[in-house]
């Protein structure tokens, strides 16, 4: 695609990413968040998160299917957008639900088992954030910075296992994430298990360097 | 026997029955634009809809003083599984459920056991007004203004022998009407259970009402059981059958999950679930947790039913 066009499309597709802030705020100023509005602002805000985390794994599947490279110009976009949205949901939870209240909130972290995925999922997350611009890839070096963003992976399926771990029984929603996210997850495998296959035993050893830290 | 002294209200605190009842006239005179600024300055949508009403209901000394919780708000955020797992969507689909006519069955260890129409239910029993405190075990509350009559007197009529020393109380099962229950998500009907002396107790309550109307289908309609000590899950909406049993009956939900539910399910501040902490709870409509309290706040009315009793064994 043509660099004005792509430029044009990232504007759109930020403002878009806005949206479902948007709709929660507005929802929210007209009360419309029905007798809860707090666990409707987590639930909400968490949602995002996953989407988002979920839509910047699907990048690379989606590049390697279609052959549109420029996608990749998207990701760190949708991932930062990721981490937005999980800011918000840590955010929501610390000040609306516990207003501070350090002594809950290690108590949740420590002992409900939902609460400590999510919250290691969160944590996880911060590096990948700070290392986001492309100053950090070069002070990192590319094959570090790879290795380090590998771990979205470990908080992917971190952030599923607390949404699948924190809803009663009803686990239809969660059980769509985590099928989304072993189709993603699957996708790399067998292109890892694909290439090891189609190459040659002389270029095995000594083992190349991933080409890709998708 | 079963309620050591009532609960400390102050006198003072109490209305006057005659200020009671002149307020009732007054307000049956007010017109209905005007009578939301004399119900707590409730607005008019949080004021029930034009559900038929009850027979004169009595105001209780159990009643707590605690600012009501909307109407809008108890009509919907409502857990029943009976059609849906999200609380926002009960309030349209149970719409559909046929409340009138409707009969609840006692049998059992009683020496007269019976079937009675909803209408002669409300009508032998006089209603009334209970303004509970409403603690789910999901880590919010409200505070509910039911009306009903104590279980009591219905447990008086039926002549429990020796051998009723646990009630067990039934749901409909209906998936026409229930869409929730053409899913198997819970074992179906809907059991919950008391101990005999639970179930005696002056607080429990089967409640027909709401807000001085009849019970909106979302909430248990026709006829549903209260026990404010309690999470809210054993307070089993939309009865068809009350049985006198020997045994303890396997309720619904330690039946789907033994290590998180108990048959007790007294509220109780200590015990944790894996999902939730129940130290505080928010109480809908404010800002800040409050502090939970156990037996909800009860105990002195009913703590002395479980003295001896290990509550983080029989939980």
């Amino acid at each position: 695609m043509v660099p004005v066009r792509i430029l044009w499309l990232k504007r759109v597709v930020f403002a878009a990413c806005l949206v479902p802030l948007v709709v929660l705020a507005l929802e929210g100023w007209r009360r419309g968040l029905g007798a809860n509005p707090i666990a409707a602002i987590e639930h909400s805000t968490g949602r995002w998160a996953l989407v988002f985390l979920l839509v910047t794994l699907s990048v690379t599947p989606l590049r390697r299917l279609t052959g549109w490279y420029w996608l990749l110009r998207f990701r760190r976009m949708f991932g930062l957008y990721s981490f937005f949205y999980t800011g918000l949901h840590v955010l929501s939870y610390v000040i609306l639900d516990q207003f501070f209240d350090w002594t809950a909130i290690f108590h949740d972290i420590s002992r409900l088992p939902f609460m400590t995925v999510g919250f290691a999922s969160f944590v996880l997350l911060i590096p990948l954030a700070l290392t986001a611009t492309n100053g950090m890839v070069r002070r990192l070096g590319a094959k570090r910075w790879q290795a380090l963003h590998r771990l979205v992976y470990v908080i992917a399926i971190g952030g599923v296992l607390h949404y699948l771990w924190l809803v009663k029984l009803n686990t239809t929603d969660p059980d769509i994430y985590a099928a989304i996210l072993a189709v993603l997850l699957g996708f790399r495998i067998v292109m890892v298990i694909g290439r090891r296959i189609r190459r040659p035993m002389t270029e095995r050893l000594p083992r190349l360097p991933a080409d890709g830290a998708e | 026997m079963l309620i050591s002294k009532p609960p400390d209200i102050p006198p003072s605190e109490i209305t006057d029955e005659a200020v009671y009842n002149g307020r009732r006239r007054f307000l049956a005179a007010a017109s209905a634009a005007t009578a939301g600024l004399f119900l707590n300055r409730v607005s008019a949508a949080d004021l029930p809809p034009d559900l038929p009403g009850l027979p004169p209901a009595r105001p209780s000394p159990f009643s707590t003083h605690e600012r009501k919780t909307p109407y809008r708000d108890i009509t919907n955020y409502n857990n029943f599984y009976e059609f849906a797992t999200d609380k926002y969507s009960p309030a349209t689909l149970a719409a559909s459920l046929t409340t009138r006519p409707w009969t609840v069955t006692v049998d059992g260890a009683v020496r007269r056991p019976g079937t009675y129409g909803i209408e002669e239910l409300i009508r032998m029993n006089p209603l009334e007004d209970r303004i509970y405190r409403h603690r789910c075990v999901e880590g919010w509350s409200m505070v509910i203004p039911w009306v009903g009559f104590p279980l009591n007197r219905l447990i008086r009529q039926v002549e429990p022998t020796g051998n009723a020393r646990f009630v067990k109380f039934v749901t409909l099962y209906d998936p026409r009407e229930m869409p929730g229950q053409r899913s198997d998500i819970l074992h179906w009907p809907y059991v919950e259970g008391l101990r005999i002396d639970e179930a005696m107790h002056p607080l429990t309550i089967l409640a027909v009402g709401l807000y001085g109307r009849v019970l909106p289908n979302q909430d248990g309609a026709p006829v549903r059981l209260v026990v404010p000590w309690k999470y809210g899950f054993k307070s089993i909406k939309s009865i068809v059958r009350i049985s006198f049993v020997e045994k303890q009956p396997l309720t619904t939900w330690v039946r789907a999950v033994p290590s998180e539910y108990g048959f007790y399910s007294n509220v109780n501040p200590r015990d944790d679930h894996t999902l939730w902490s129940q130290a505080r709870e928010r109480r809908i409509g404010d800002f800040f947790k409050r502090p939970t309290l156990l037996f909800n706040g009860y105990g002195e009315q009913v703590a002395q039913m479980y003295r001896g009793m290990d509550l983080d064994k029989y939980f």
